[in-house]
């Protein structure tokens, strides 16, 4: 029955003519538009990542906090997206950008892609990234663009909250049990490498920080790492030594969980291609 | 799913200025710090309140339901009680 209902239905869609496969976008990457994009997929990323937890997490009452971050970033995306939408006007919309770009033509941060692994790890995540946005977003609601300036105030009050969540369960599992904070160690020591790129500017968004669009991360991180090693230490944990850094993710060199996380974000949209219900 | 050795906690929540905080619900968190966020996160996502109480549940003294009799049914029949024997004047409006 199955079986004949999926004949049925490829033949129905080979009748409608319908292409089986969507094909990628392309976008015309100028600087305003690649800035806005890799916010975007920032957000984008490690809300769908968050997402994975739904149904998953350890307790009850952290499933509903994990998906209500991950709404929160999906909020994000969706603002970001359709702003970089609209400065590119070529008649791509959030979901085109969001369902038809590949792994090379996504530009979030490494970080951000990484898998959930246990619930030390995704919190490590959360909290490295959190204490980043939440002082990002507040310098940029100094910008000279009043959308992303608007789109900044919205998501510090967002990432504030996101600190102070990841920041309290950093605490917990590093000062709770042996296990607990063998677990949160290790995720520290393998997302360190990671974090670098947060800072790193190139010379696309050079310009739009001279213009007065978007501001410096560089200034960003004295501030980042005293945050960032008064949590740890008061969890009893340490920063790695290490100062070499991974990056690659704003100009598309992905890690290979990106695919992966991909194929199912956008399995819908690719195999039927503007499929509404 | 499971919350074994965690303490429950009741949630509160006053939804606007002047109101009185509510009983909403109860929660499992380790620690009270948690337990607010926790009640932020479950409690408050459409916009309900302004202000949040936890209270860990065991710092409740509930009365007996087997007594409720005795606490409860004296009162059942004191309709004297309830301020319906006099009028109000239409001016004071609702009070």
């Amino acid at each position: 029955m199955d079986c004949f209902v999926a004949s049925l239905l490829a033949m129905t869609i080979e009748q409608l003519g319908i292409q089986m496969t969507a094909a990628n976008i392309t976008v015309s990457e100028t600087p305003l538009v690649l800035y806005t994009l890799r916010r975007a997929d920032d957000a984008l990323i490690l809300g769908h990542r968050l997402s994975e937890w739904c149904g998953h997490a350890p307790v009850l009452e952290e499933d509903m906090a994990l998906a209500n971050m991950g709404l929160d970033l999906l909020g994000q995306a969706r603002e970001l997206y359709t702003y970089a939408a609209k400065v590119e006007g070529r008649g791509n919309d959030e979901d085109r950008f969001a369902y038809l770009r590949d792994v090379r033509q996504y530009r979030n941060l490494l970080l951000l892609e990484q898998p959930n692994g246990d619930f030390a790890r995704t919190m490590v995540r959360q909290f490295f990234y959190a204490a980043f946005a939440d002082l990002y977003w507040r310098a940029m609601m100094r910008s000279g663009d009043t959308t992303l300036a608007a789109i900044a105030a919205k998501s510090e009050k967002e990432s504030a909250y996101h600190l102070r969540h990841s920041s309290e369960w950093i605490i917990r599992l590093g000062d709770g049990t042996e296990e607990s904070h063998r677990r949160a160690q290790a995720a520290i020591d393998e997302l360190w490498a990671f974090t670098g790129e947060m800072f790193a500017v190139d010379d696309s968004e050079r310009g739009l920080i001279d213009a007065g669009i978007a501001i410096d991360p560089a200034p960003l991180r004295a501030p980042w790492l005293k945050t960032i090693t008064g949590v740890v230490s008061e969890a009893t944990l340490v920063l790695p030594n290490n100062d070499w850094m991974q990056q690659g993710g704003r100009s598309g060199r992905h890690s290979e969980h990106l695919g992966h996380l991909l194929s199912e974000l956008q399995s819908m949209q690719r195999t039927f291609p503007g499929a509404t219900w | 799913m499971a919350t074994p050795n965690i303490p429950l906690w009741e949630v509160f929540i006053r939804s606007r200025n002047g109101l009185a905080h509510k009983h909403v619900g109860s929660l499992h968190a380790t620690d009270a710090t948690l337990a607010l966020q926790a009640a932020r996160d479950i409690y408050t996502r459409r916009g309900e309140g302004l202000s949040i109480w936890v209270v860990p549940s065991n710092a409740i003294t509930a009365s007996d339901p087997s007594e409720k009799g005795m606490m409860f049914e004296p009162a059942e029949s004191k309709i004297y009680r309830h301020p319906t024997f006099y009028d109000v004047p239409e001016e004071v409006g609702h009070m």
